[in-house]
């Protein structure tokens, strides 16, 4: 029992990593106002870019007859796919912040392109690597759990808290760094103004337009690192047709049931992560596989419901959100 | 108080909202939009070591070239063409139900309780009757329990209806892996609708694209002439307007959810009954979200929605002809259409504003 | 600083259009170091816009600007800040869910790491040295509004400006609130301040300032030192001919009891009684006014018996038209249709007009239908008596536009409410509510709204009129209910207090909840 206990927590930690990154990435999007629903976009391009990024390094340094280094390998894929999300989330801060277009419609138009990107990629680099796209052991071995010295040997807990692999602890130190950020500095600060109340910030000399977006795309390529995690973690770098689907999403609505806390995040993540892979876990007779697929959806939408039952003015999305701003605007 | 501010220049660009611009000149900013988004396109193509202007006549031949790939561009044209006008009636209140794919899902799903399973009781039209109202029923019982809660709590229905996608998505597998499991097959599949039962054929198309042209022009009645229709438009502009006017907005919200999930559920019926023959989990195929496009690029005018579906009908029917002839992925529709609309969201702003360079004088259009 | 010039600030030529409006055009203004400019202007005669390109809010088309005569370019509010120059908006630039302090050292440099406490410390000093009194750590949305100028006014002075613009800083106090700020103000100016106020209410520039600029449509007039003017003088300068400020109180017999509201009572978002056992009866042929300090439940007042708003208690009764036969209907907790059911006419013109009464985006036409599109039977919408309603409004009531197909959102302030205003009297009414319905109206619209009012008086309509500004009040209502905190505090003639009693009135009722506030 408590066995099963121990690996449904590792297993839900794994799962809940690239939920995490989307989610981060997207509070943070939206601490400056602009809800961006293309995390799942975002996510399926920084998925195929960071794959791809490993992929052609490895291609690369085989060609000229030396042998690739793993870490480097990763670096390049947790830049790439930062970079890919970034770019993504620029094309959606263009239009939404300089060309004021709707930010619901244009977040829905960056996942329907993302995932067209993605999985357009993911199949073209298939089909030029004759048949599919996956990188090799070294790059994997990056990716997989780590050993740290010490701590990792301790009974259980090393297990428990310091076995997984570097892309868990890169999001829990992004998550922590946020919410310093939000809670202590004066950029974050100035943010939160800008997503409260941009006439307001405006008024007091903070440049919306610069914070909305670097906030923005600075969000994206987190989301982006998330989608990194989908094809080089979660699939073990290989490409498989449609992995982040409904990821994105989910990431989205756990900002909600993280009240848009980077700390509160982690533990929601968790959660979510957990409700995704439990099937594999807990076992209860007649209940069919695909009805515990179920599960984190029905969940995120009872979150819905009970959080739009009790309103909060603080614990809620800035309020600015899904609308620009204009200062001439009469 | 030293400043720097005192040498700066005016500003390089700045700009200010124009008076309402003519139609013609709106639709040309419109019209380059489209080309550019094309030419951005073609670029791509060109990156990919292939000719844009024989890609791009290729797709048109894939989509235009033959009897046989007409009759396939409209099917794919019917269901975006019905899905979008379902969602525009949400859009229209600004109610974002990205949950057409979970009402197409469901819809079919309700179709194929009837014409899987009670095909060998009722004759043909009776069951087809009881399909299109099976369809219509679920897909709008689907839409309202979004609707309810909005109106209720003002819960957030665009992660709503999300998510119910993602639940019949996975009811859809659930029923292809256990209780629909067509008998004697090895993989996980729902048994094919008998061919007595399926959908007639009018010019070689089931005749849900006669439907779908007899909704176009009912939506666009429905919208401009009657009293729901301007109950739509107001609670869609003002919540506050709507509840002074003495509109129920919550009647209204839940009211509009139910025919637009209907709608969506009707496609889900179409589809199982006059294309597929049988539900998996492409059923929906991601109609439900390229639909949500489509309603915003003709602006939720059905006619407009006409024309655009049928447009992105054959990019997608056209993607599939260049996947066989230049080894390109059929995904690149998916691209295409993104570059698209961003091109379209994008241009928009050129016909509400207009940018003032420094030292330009302005000029009054 | 450096060098002094006379001016502090100097703007010339300066122009501004917003698409086909031009807000300011070739406008000249002078600050002297060290005075008080009252920047006197009808509603949209561009005084504020002129301000808001001093304040980097908008950047002028033509014109140059001088601080302390050097040319400089403000961009930005940023910009304006490091010239001296602060704002405090008319509607408050704070942020919510932010506390005093962190509001007012908001978009500042300095160390990365925000440090509260220090803030917080600085600010109560900053606050104590003009005579505030102020909390550094409570949250904007727990204050009252007052409590939220201070604010405003403390988030410039820590900014070391030199330069106050004080956009119609007293439009939501009251006149003993008024007098407070003022005597502030003055202390500012022996502190070295040059300062601008805008207003519109010619005693307060008389009370305060210097000299007085005056703006008219757009253009600069003149400016006048305070000592040798008058209201008279004032007045021509402001709208361009001698009119008589006096408004017309018809004289009409009071009609029968019309609507009668009795301990009425209802919560507002947070749970706070917003209306709290209020009771009064509106007779037709009169005019009732309702004063009070902004948000002290007129909102709620209004929309509870429109029918908008739910209510926890108490009730409101119709009295028909009938004398000989009064049919007495209980309305409250009724939906406007279900009012409209019962054959009462009552009319209600709320405070947010394009956001309530009218829908911006669409035409006059559909905005007429919003009243009467379900009279017709059947499923579909009849356009044409709306329509037809819409002209008649356009030449009854001298509405500009370019047509009834013009969305109503791109017609100007004055006109808007024509439309709203004409509408709501389209349905002859029995009860006509309205909530601010001048605000942001010039002069001569303003007028015509009064003598409107009047008419629907004289017809034997009972008019419920939200007022703000004082003097209006008590010269246009027969009787004046003046609100504070949800409760009524008196219902007083007009013709027997002053306006100080009302004022009193206005911050004190007998049994004080200032526990609540204080919660």
């Amino acid at each position: 029992m408590l066995s099963t206990l121990n690996s449904l927590f590792i297993a839900a930690v794994l799962a809940g990593t690239p939920l995490l990154l989307g989610a981060l990435g997207e509070i943070l999007t939206e601490k400056s106002g602009n809800l961006n629903l293309g995390v799942e976009g975002m996510m399926f391009m920084g998925a195929i870019t960071g794959l791809a990024g490993s992929y052609y390094y490895e291609q690369g340094v085989v060609k000229a007859g030396g042998d690739p280094s793993g870490v480097l390998s990763a670096l390049i894929a947790l830049i790439v796919s930062f970079l890919a999300g970034a770019l993504g989330a620029l094309i959606y801060a263009f239009l939404t912040i300089s060309l004021r277009a709707n930010q619901n419609v244009t977040g829905l138009t960056l996942t329907i392109f993302g995932t067209g990107f993605g999985n357009f990629f993911g199949e073209y680099i298939g089909q030029k690597a004759g048949g599919y796209v996956a990188v090799s052991e070294v790059t994997k071995n990056t990716f997989s759990k780590l050993h740290i010295p010490v701590l990792s040997d301790i009974p259980v807990l090393g297990k428990l808290l310091f076995q997984y692999n570097w892309v868990v602890y890169f999001a829990i130190v992004v998550a922590i760094i946020m919410a310093w950020v939000f809670n202590k500095s004066r950029i974050g600060l100035n943010l939160r103004a800008v997503g409260e109340d941009p006439a307001t910030a405006d008024a007091a000399g903070i440049s919306i337009t610069k914070y909305k977006y670097i906030a923005t795309v600075v969000g994206g390529g987190i989301c982006g690192i998330g989608g990194m995690y989908m094809s080089m973690v979660t699939t073990s770098g290989v490409w498989v047709h449609g992995c982040v689907s409904g990821y994105g999403w989910l990431a989205v609505a756990l900002v909600i049931f993280a009240t848009w806390s980077p700390a509160r995040g982690m533990l929601v993540a968790l959660i979510f992560g957990g409700l995704t892979i439990m099937r594999m876990y807990v076992n209860i007779p007649g209940l069919p596989a695909q009805i515990y697929d179920m599960l984190p959806y029905v969940a995120t939408i009872i979150v819905l419901i009970v959080t739009s039952m009790r309103q909060s003015k603080e614990h809620a999305q800035p309020k600015s959100c899904g609308n620009n701003y204009f200062r001439e605007e009469r | 108080m030293s400043s720097n501010a005192g040498q700066m220049k005016e500003p390089f660009i700045r700009m200010a909202k124009r008076d309402a611009l003519s139609q013609q000149k709106a639709w040309g900013i419109r019209g380059v939009a489209f080309l550019l988004s094309l030419v951005t396109g073609g670029l791509l193509i060109l990156a990919l070591g292939h000719n844009p202007f024989s890609v791009y006549a290729s797709m048109i031949k894939g989509a235009w070239g033959s009897r046989t790939v007409i009759h396939e561009t409209i099917k794919i044209a019917v269901p975006l063409l019905i899905t979008a006008i379902g969602i525009s009636f949400a859009f229209k209140m600004k109610f974002w139900n990205i949950g057409g794919e979970g009402q197409i899902l469901v819809g079919a799903v309700a179709a194929g309780a009837f014409g899987l399973f009670t095909a060998h009781i009722f004759p043909k039209l009776p069951l087809v009757i009881l399909m299109m109202l099976a369809g219509i029923a679920a897909g709008g019982i689907y839409g309202l329990l979004p609707a309810v809660c909005k109106a209720k709590w003002g819960t957030n229905e665009t992660l709503f209806t999300l998510m119910l996608n993602y639940i019949a998505l996975a009811f859809v597998k659930y029923l292809m892996n256990g209780p629909w499991k067509a008998e004697g097959s090895s993989y996980p599949k729902i048994g094919m609708l008998v061919p007595g039962a399926r959908l007639t054929k009018v010019f070689g198309v089931h005749w849900g694209w006669i439907l779908a042209l007899v909704l176009v022009v009912a939506a666009y009645i429905y919208f401009n002439k009657t009293k729901q229709g301007y109950e739509i438009a107001v609670v869609g502009e003002s919540n506050n307007t709507a509840r002074y006017a003495g509109i129920n907005v919550s009647k209204v919200f839940i009211r509009t959810m139910f025919l637009s999930g209907a709608l969506c559920g009707l496609v889900g019926m179409l589809q199982f009954a006059g294309a597929d023959y049988t539900i998996t989990e492409g059923t929906a195929g991601g109609v439900g979200f390229t639909a949500i496009t489509v309603a915003w690029l003709a602006k939720m005018n059905p006619f407009g929605m006409l024309v655009v579906s049928v447009f992105i009908a054959m990019l997608e029917r056209g993607a599939n002809t260049i996947q066989t002839n230049f080894k390109i992925p059929a995904s690149a529709s998916d691209l295409l259409i993104g570059i698209i609309l961003f091109f379209m969201l994008g241009c928009e702003f050129f016909i509400s504003y207009r940018l003032i360079r420094r030292g330009k004088e302005e000029t009054h259009a | 600083m450096g060098a002094t010039t006379e001016y502090a600030v100097k703007m010339h030529g300066v122009t501004k259009t917003f698409g086909k409006v031009t807000a300011n055009k070739d406008v000249n203004l002078e600050l002297k170091n060290g005075e008080i400019l009252a920047l006197l202007g009808e509603n949209g005669s561009g005084k504020t816009t002129l301000m808001n390109m001093l304040s980097g809010i908008y950047f002028p088309d033509h014109g140059e600007i001088y601080v302390d005569g050097k040319a400089v370019t403000i961009r930005s509010p940023r910009d304006a800040f490091s010239l001296g120059i602060g704002m405090i908006h008319q509607h408050f630039k704070l942020v919510d869910v932010l506390t005093a302090a962190e509001n007012i050292v908001l978009g500042l440099e300095g160390k990365a790491v925000v440090n509260r406490k220090e803030v917080n410390k600085k600010v109560a000093e900053l606050a104590s040295r003009y005579g505030f009194e102020i909390e550094p750590a409570k949250k904007i949305y727990n204050m009252s509004v007052s409590e939220k100028q201070t604010v405003e006014i403390l988030k410039v002075l820590y900014r070391g400006a030199d330069i106050l613009i004080l956009d119609e800083p007293t439009a939501v106090l009251t006149p003993q609130e008024t007098d407070k700020l003022f005597a502030v103000l003055k202390n500012m100016k022996k502190d070295g301040k040059s300062i601008i106020i805008i207003t519109h209410k010619l005693q307060e520039v008389l009370a305060i300032s210097d000299r007085v600029a005056i703006l008219r449509k757009g253009e600069y007039i003149g400016a006048v030192n305070t000592e040798q003017t008058n209201q008279a003088q004032l007045t021509e300068m402001m709208v361009g001919r001698p009119i008589s400020l006096e408004i017309e109180r018809t004289a009409v017999k009071r009609g029968p009891e019309r609507l009668q509201v009795i301990d009425l009572t209802c919560l507002n978002g947070d749970g706070v009684k917003a209306l709290d056992n209020v009771s009064f009866t509106a007779y037709g042929g009169e005019i009732l006014g309702v004063a009070g300090i902004a948000g002290s439940g007129q909102k709620e007042l209004c929309e509870v018996i429109a029918g908008l708003y739910p209510s926890i208690g108490g009730s409101v009764l119709y009295n028909g038209s009938d004398e000989k036969e009064p049919v007495k209907e209980r309305i409250l907790g009724l939906k406007p249709d279900e009012i409209v059911k019962k054959g009462i006419s009552m009319a209600f013109v709320p405070e947010d007009r394009l956001g309530m009464g009218l829908v911006a985006n669409m035409d006059m036409t559909d905005n007429c239908l919003l009243r009467s599109y379900k009279n017709k039977k059947g499923i579909f919408v009849d356009r044409k008596t709306p329509k037809e309603l819409a002209q008649r409004l356009i030449g009854e009531l001298e509405i500009v536009t370019p047509g009834v197909e013009t969305p109503v959102g791109r017609l100007s302030g004055g006109n808007v409410q024509k439309v709203l205003l004409g509408r709501e009297i389209a349905c002859n009414p029995s009860v006509l509510i309205v909530a601010y319905p001048v605000r942001g109206l010039d002069i001569n619209s303003s007028y015509r709204i009064y003598d409107l009012l009047n008419e629907q008086k004289k017809k034997g309509v009972a008019v419920i009129f939200i007022g703000e500004d004082l003097d209006v009040l008590m010269q246009l209502s027969d009787r004046i209910m003046v609100m504070c905190g949800g409760k009524i505090s008196g219902i007083v003639n007009p013709c027997e207090v002053t306006k100080e009693d009302i004022g009193l009135m206005m911050i004190h009722t007998e049994d004080t909840n200032e526990k609540e506030v204080s919660a």
